[in-house]
């Protein structure tokens, strides 16, 4: 495809470009039968398969359809938008202090940071939502206070504060944190320590040097893995399911448990959650180009000529 | 005495159990250029980055414009400083380093305008002015918008020098500033540096150009294995060595 779509951009520059270099002898382009074949054998294929799927009734197309757009299911996908939103800005936001604790030279303050790490890191996302769920049975009411026994303001009953939507978020939010940690520290080593000098020697410090220079800078290595960890969130809430949350993957549970076209509701939640994915790379994309900016190898008019063959 | 913009006094410092400065003891003029030269691993560049508080002085006393450095003296003790005093006593100094260390994800413009609004908190409008002088001053008033990965390295290192100067500085550290530049690119780095020593800027320079010694420096300091072996004016120093490491080394590098 894109092959094809820049050939008319160079056959235009063409005439002007090499013609001083070679003079007046034409230029035969190498021809490539073998990947020609096997591109029309994978076309073929590829649309056999297409027609298959469509004209087998028994993928209920029909239903799919009647489906796609239920009340329960579009409630579905908003709720697992939420859970995806809260729990990454969440992730994200506890990460950050978390990869900045984990580098900090106080070693009381790094060990901590590692541990919750090595905790949340090392146990099951699944065994940590139930836990939360489950966390009256520990602590039956929630208070704030002093440590050892101290004096205490109580908040109430566990039972009615964490209620499944919360246990989900707080499951979610700091197993999240921890993988985000990692992710984010890994950034901020990346960059280049006379960085730090040179924002140094120009009067920054602390908090003004991490957020001016160098998390922009290792925004750069964060973004790709974090895209990752979005995506899989996206679809890891559906573990919520455990918690009885109608979210996108349970509400079509529910459906199929009663009129059992359990194929047809599945392909339903697959494809929100496949339009979902498909909206979140295009962001991050364009998050992508913005924190490049300044770090492209190639100059600019080159830039701009590849921006223009690609479209 | 108090004419003296940089003053080291038996200046120490280790990384580890290696001594890297060995008692420093040195006087820098306030308005004059001070080249620092010597064999690699000699301490130069240490005793530049001490000037500045990047790196922390171990022992002896070292003032810039009659304060110490990285600490406040109190009835006999020495206390080390809090991060936010070090970092407002290092605006009294600039420093260029050898790798530029230009902000990538900035414009050349941004780079310049960013400590004096950030640091200083002074309005917008007026620190660009200023700093579209300093970049035509440099030679680059037409590549503000530029990214510094766009210019070549001695257009980077002259947006180093313009971003340093926006703060204005009372001296200016040079830690090599030429030694990661292609020959020919030399020159308009040190074009510039030139005629900032003209304008009266005191400045301290760690280099390998002999030739910009002799011909801008009033004072050049030899050192080797983290002590002062020799300084004065270039022509004695470069010109009329006494000391044989300091003739040894010339013959090595003329």
């Amino acid at each position: 495809m894109q092959q094809q779509h820049s050939l008319p951009g160079t056959s235009q520059d063409a005439p002007e470009a090499p013609a001083p270099a070679s003079g007046s002898i034409p230029v035969v382009p190498l021809r490539h039968p073998v990947r020609m074949a096997l591109a029309i054998v994978l076309i073929v294929l590829a649309l056999g398969g297409a027609w298959d799927i469509a004209v087998n009734q028994r993928y209920h197309w029909d239903v799919v359809i009647s489906y796609l757009f239920a009340p329960q299911i579009l409630t579905g996908a908003v709720l697992t938008i939420v859970l995806t939103v809260v729990s990454m800005s969440v992730g994200i936001a506890l990460g950050t202090v978390l990869a900045i604790m984990r580098l900090s030279a106080n070693p009381i303050v790094s060990t901590i940071a590692r541990g919750y790490i090595w905790f949340f890191r090392g146990t099951p996302l699944l065994v940590q939502l139930i836990f939360w769920y489950n966390i009256a049975a520990l602590y039956p009411v929630i208070a704030f206070g002093l440590p050892f026994g101290g004096p205490a303001l109580a908040l109430g009953s566990a039972n009615v504060l964490i209620t499944p939507l919360g246990a989900a978020l707080l499951g979610l939010s700091l197993n999240e944190a921890a993988y985000m940690a990692e992710i984010i520290r890994g950034g901020i080593r990346s960059v280049d320590k006379g960085q730090y000098d040179a924002a140094r020697a120009l009067g920054m410090n602390g908090g003004l040097l991490m957020r001016r220079v160098i998390l922009p800078q290792a925004m750069r290595v964060v973004l790709p893995p974090t895209g990752n960890q979005v995506i899989s969130m996206l679809k890891g809430t559906s573990l919520v399911s455990v918690l009885a949350i109608s979210d996108l993957l349970y509400s079509a549970q529910i459906i199929y448990s009663n009129n059992y076209q359990t194929i047809p509701l599945l392909i339903v939640a697959s494809l929100w959650y496949l339009l979902m994915t498909t909206i979140l790379s295009f962001f991050q994309t364009k998050l992508e180009r913005r924190y490049g900016r300044g770090f492209e190898t190639a100059p600019k008019a080159a830039r701009r000529a590849k921006t223009r063959t690609a479209s | 005495m108090n004419t003296a913009m940089v003053e080291a006094q038996g200046v120490r410092k280790s990384f580890g159990s290696t001594e890297i400065l060995k008692g420093i003891t040195l006087k820098i003029d306030r308005g004059s250029v001070t080249c620092l030269i010597g064999p690699s691993g000699s301490g130069k560049t240490t005793f530049l980055r001490c000037i500045n508080h990047l790196e922390k002085v171990d022992a002896g006393r070292l003032y810039v414009d009659q304060q110490l450095v990285g600490y406040a003296e109190r009835n006999g003790k020495l206390y080390e400083m809090k991060e936010r005093q070090t970092a407002r006593s290092r605006r009294a100094a600039g420093m260029v380093f050898q790798r530029f260390n230009l902000f990538p994800h900035m414009t050349v413009l941004e780079n310049i305008v960013e400590a004096p609004i950030r640091v200083l908190g002074r309005p917008r409008s007026e620190v660009t002015v200023e700093a579209q002088t300093l970049l035509d001053r440099v030679g680059l008033g037409n590549r503000g918008g530029a990214y510094p990965q766009e210019l070549s390295g001695g257009q980077q290192q002259r947006v180093a020098i313009a971003r340093a100067l926006a703060m204005k500085p009372k001296l200016m550290l040079f830690d090599e500033p030429t030694s990661a530049l292609d020959p020919e690119l030399v020159g308009e780095v040190l074009d510039v540096m030139k005629s900032l020593a003209e304008a009266g800027m005191t400045m301290v320079v760690v280099t390998h150009e002999l030739a910009f010694a002799r011909q801008v420096a009033d004072q050049v300091v030899f050192m080797d294995q983290g002590v002062v072996v020799e300084s004065g004016p270039p022509a004695e120093v470069l010109g009329n060595p006494k000391h044989e490491r300091t003739q040894a080394f010339l013959s090595k590098v003329l």
